[in-house]
C-alpha cells in the first residue's frame, strides 16, 4: 500500500479533500483547527491501494507547536511515497510558504490549490501550469466540496509515487516569505469583485461595535428560539407514540412475572422512551442550525468579538472557538482545546469546559423553564420568552467560563495571555443538504445512541433501587432521605441530588431519573405530557426557588464521564482531572446556596 | 514624506508597510510564518466592538491580532503634505 500525506495550512479545505477521496466524514467546518487529530483512510486508484493520512493544518513545519512537530516528523521520516499541499486558491500566496518549506523537506510534493470555485466567485483567477513550473512540482486545481478536480489529483499523485524527486536546499525563514511574494505576483491575478465588497461589508456588520454584539445575541437567540419552539410539538408527537408502544408492550409481558415487567417497563423502556422523546428533537434542531453557523464561517467573528472579555481573563482567544465546541458537546470542547498552543491557556480552557451547558442538559432546562418561568402556556409570546431564559442560561454559563477563568489565572494557573493570531476565514455558503445530513448522522443520532445505551441499565438500576427494599424502606428512599438535609441546604432535595448522582454517565437522564424517583415514592402518576410532570413535581413540594436551583446545579456541576475521561486523556492528571469536578460543583453548589438562603432570608420561598 | 507607526495604531481602513517585527520570539516566528515580514503591506480591515482585537489583511488572509501583539510590529507609511491648518491668534 502506497501511502499519501496531506498537509496544508489550517482550514484550507484539507478534511474536505480527505473526506471526497476516502468517502469517509471526517468534521470539517469553516474554522482553522478543526483537525486535531490525524486522520487516516483509503482509497483505490487504478488497482493500488493508497493510504491518506490527514495531518493537523500548520502555519509553518518550524515544529513550534505539537501540531507542527507531528506534520514535520511525518514528512521528514520518509514514510509518506508523496506528500500533497492543500492551498487555499483564495490566498495563495500564504499557502506557498509552507509549500516551499515542505518542498525544503522531500521533493515527493503535489500542490493541490483547493477552493478553486470560490476563488472564482471572488474574482481570483490562478494559472496552474505557470505554479507548476515555477515550483517545479505537479499542481492540481481542485474544489473539493464539489468534488471537481479530485480524478487528476488521483492520478497526479499516481505518478508522484513512482517518481524520484529530491528535495529542495533548506532557505532562510524571509527568502521563503519573498518567493511566495514573487511567486503569486506572477501566476495569480485578482480583482477586487462585488463579492469581496460584499464579505467585508457583512464582516463589518457582524463585528462592529454598534451591530457586532447586538446581532450576535439575535443570531444565537434566533437558534435558542428555533430549538425550544421546534422542539415541542415532535416532542408531544413522539411521547405519544412511546406511550401507545408503551401500552403495547404491557400486553405483551401481561402473563410476566411482576418484578420483570417492572424492570423492563417502567424502569428500562420509559427512562429510554422519556429520553428518545425529550432528547431527539432539540438535538435535531439545534445540531444543524449551529453547524450552519459554523460552515458559513461565523464562529471566528464570535471569536473575534468576544475577545477582549477573555483577555480580560487573562486567556486565550481562541477558548472561545472551544466554548462554542463545548455547547454541542463538553467531550468534544475539551478535544477541541488542542488548538490552544500555550499550555497554561489550554489547561485553563479544559477545566471550565463544563461551565457552558451541553445539549444533553437543553431538554432539562427547557422542561424547567416551560414549566415555572413561563407558566406551561404555548404559543409565540411564551416560546419567546422561554428562548430568552435559555438564552439567559447560556450566558450565565459564558459568565461562569469567563468568571473561572479569571480566577483560575489569578491562582493556580497564574500568568499572563500569550500570543496568538486568529485567521477569520472567508464566509462561505453553507452547503445545507450536506449539513442536515452531517449533523444529524455524525452528531445526532451518535449523541442519541449514547444516551439510549446509559439510559436503559440506568433505567434498570433506579428501578431496582426503587424496588428493592431494605428494612421497609426501598434503597432509593434510604440514599434520598440520607441525601435530603444536605441537599435542602442547596434549595434542592434528596431526589434532585441524587438523580444527577445516578446521571453521571449522560446528563439526559438526570430528569427521567428524578421522575421515576418521584413516582416510586409518591402517588401513581401516569406522564404523558409537560402538564402531568408539573403536577408531579409541583406534587413533590417543588416550587419557583427549587427549580431555579435544580437549573443553576444543572448548568453548574460534574462533567459527565465521557467528558472526566476525556480531561484525563487530554491533561494525563489525575489532580487536574479532579480540578475539572470541583470547579463546576462547588460553582453550582455556591450559587444554589446563595440563592435559596437569600430567597429564604427574604420570605420569598 | 513618511510617517512611522505601530500596527496597533494604524487606523481601520488603512494601510501601510512593515519595518519591523518584534512582537516577543513566539510570535515573531508565527508572524513569519502567516509571511509578516519586512515590506508587508498590511491593510487594517476591522476593529472589534472593545477596539482590541483588530483584524488585519495579511497576504490575502483576514488575521485578528491583540493590541499587545500587534504594539510590536512597526511600519511605515508615505503621508501627503498637507498644509498646516492655520492657528488662530
Amino acid at each position: 500500500m502506497r501511502r499519501v500525506a496531506l498537509a496544508g495550512n489550517p482550514n484550507v479545505g484539507k478534511s474536505t479533500v480527505f473526506n471526497a477521496l476516502t468517502g469517509l466524514r471526517q468534521h470539517t467546518g469553516n474554522w482553522a483547527g478543526k483537525t486535531v487529530a490525524t486522520a487516516r483512510g483509503e482509497y483505490a486508484y487504478a488497482g493500488e491501494d493508497y493510504q491518506l493520512i490527514d495531518l493537523p493544518g500548520t502555519y509553518s513545519l518550524a515544529a513550534h507547536s505539537q501540531e507542527e512537530a507531528v506534520a514535520r516528523d511525518f514528512i521528514q521520516s520518509g514514510q509518506a511515497d508523496a506528500v500533497v499541499v492543500v492551498c487555499d486558491a483564495t490566498c495563495l500566496e500564504r499557502n506557498l510558504i509552507l509549500v516551499l518549506q515542505v518542498l525544503e523537506l522531500t521533493g515527493k510534493v503535489l500542490v493541490c490549490v483547493n477552493l478553486m470555485d470560490e476563488a472564482r466567485r471572488l474574482g481570483i483567477e490562478v494559472d496552474l501550469p505557470a505554479l507548476s513550473r515555477r515550483l517545479g512540482v505537479p499542481v492540481i486545481g481542485t474544489s473539493a466540496g464539489r468534488g471537481e478536480g479530485l480524478d487528476e489529483l488521483k492520478r497526479a499523485v499516481a505518478l508522484l509515487a513512482d517518481s524520484n524527486a529530491s528535495a529542495a536546499p533548506e532557505r532562510a525563514p524571509q527568502e521563503r516569505v519573498s518567493l511566495a511574494e514573487r511567486y503569486a505576483a506572477q501566476v495569480v491575478r485578482s480583482e477586487n469583485v462585488q463579492r469581496q465588497r460584499r464579505q467585508q461589508r457583512l464582516d463589518r456588520l457582524l463585528t462592529s461595535k454598534s451591530t457586532g454584539i447586538p446581532l450576535m445575541l439575535l443570531l444565537f437567540g434566533l437558534v435558542v428560539w428555533l430549538t425550544v419552539a421546534g422542539a415541542n410539538i415532535p416532542s408531544a408527537l413522539l411521547t405519544q407514540l412511546f406511550a401507545r408502544l408503551g401500552g403495547v408492550l404491557e400486553n405483551w409481558l401481561a402473563g410476566a412475572p411482576a418484578w420483570l415487567a417492572g424492570l423492563l417497563l417502567d424502569g428500562m423502556y420509559r427512562v429510554t422512551a422519556w429520553v428518545v422523546a425529550v432528547m431527539l428533537p432539540p438535538m435535531a434542531i439545534f445540531f444543524p442550525l449551529f453547524t450552519l453557523l459554523e460552515d458559513l464561517g461565523y464562529l471566528p467573528r464570535v471569536a473575534f468579538v468576544m475577545d477582549h472579555a477573555f483577555q480580560k481573563a487573562k486567556t486565550c482567544g481562541k477558548q472561545c472557538l472551544t466554548m462554542c465546541m463545548s455547547i454541542g458537546c463538553n467531550a468534544c470542547g475539551v478535544t477541541g482545546c488542542r488548538i490552544i498552543d500555550s499550555p497554561r491557556e489550554r489547561l485553563i480552557a479544559i477545566l471550565t469546559s463544563s461551565l457552558v451547558p451541553c445539549n444533553g442538559k437543553f431538554p432539562t432546562l427547557i422542561a424547567l423553564i416551560t414549566l415555572f418561568f413561563v407558566g406551561g402556556r404555548s404559543g409565540l409570546l411564551a416560546s419567546l420568552e422561554g428562548a430568552a431564559l435559555l438564552l439567559g442560561t447560556l450566558l450565565l454559563g459564558v459568565a461562569g467560563t469567563l468568571g473561572c477563568s479569571r480566577l483560575l489565572s489569578a491562582t493556580v494557573l497564574k500568568g499572563m495571555p500569550s500570543s496568538f493570531a486568529l485567521e477569520l476565514p472567508p464566509f462561505r455558503k453553507p452547503k445545507v443538504g450536506q449539513v442536515l445530513v452531517r449533523s444529524m448522522l455524525d452528531r445526532t443520532l451518535f449523541v442519541l445512541g449514547r444516551a439510549v445505551s446509559v439510559a436503559a441499565p440506568a433505567g434498570a438500576v433506579i428501578w431496582l433501587t426503587a424496588n428493592v427494599t431494605v428494612g421497609g424502606a426501598s434503597l432509593l428512599a434510604h440514599c434520598t432521605s440520607l441525601l435530603d438535609p444536605f441537599a435542602r441546604l442547596f434549595g434542592l432535595d434528596g431526589v434532585i441530588l441524587m438523580a444527577f448522582i445516578l446521571g453521571w454517565p449522560a446528563n439526559e437522564i438526570v430528569l427521567p431519573v428524578m421522575l421515576m424517583a418521584y413516582l416510586a415514592t409518591g402517588s401513581l402518576v401516569e406522564f404523558d405530557n409537560l402538564a402531568a410532570l408539573g403536577q408531579l413535581l409541583t406534587g413533590h413540594g417543588w416550587t419557583w426557588l427549587t427549580a431555579c436551583c435544580t437549573m443553576l446545579f444543572s448548568l453548574f456541576h460534574w462533567p459527565c464521564s465521557t467528558t472526566c475521561l476525556t480531561i484525563y486523556k487530554e491533561t494525563g492528571s489525575v489532580k487536574w482531572t479532579a480540578l475539572a469536578v470541583l470547579l463546576p460543583t462547588l460553582l453550582g453548589l455556591g450559587l444554589c446556596l446563595v440563592l435559596a438562603t437569600a430567597a429564604r432570608l427574604l420570605g420569598l420561598a | 514624506m513618511y510617517e512611522t507607526l505601530c500596527l496597533s495604531a494604524l487606523p481601520e481602513g488603512e494601510s501601510a508597510y512593515v519595518t519591523q517585527v518584534r512582537a516577543g520570539p513566539a510570535m515573531d516566528r508565527r508572524l513569519i510564518d502567516l509571511g509578516l515580514v519586512r515590506g508587508t503591506r498590511v491593510t487594517c480591515v476591522l476593529k472589534s466592538p472593545a477596539g482590541d482585537p483588530c483584524a488585519y489583511l495579511i497576504r490575502g488572509a483576514l488575521i485578528a491580532l491583540r493590541r499587545a501583539d500587534a504594539d510590536g510590529v512597526a511600519l511605515e507609511r508615505q503621508v501627503q503634505e498637507t498644509p498646516a491648518p492655520a492657528v488662530a491668534t
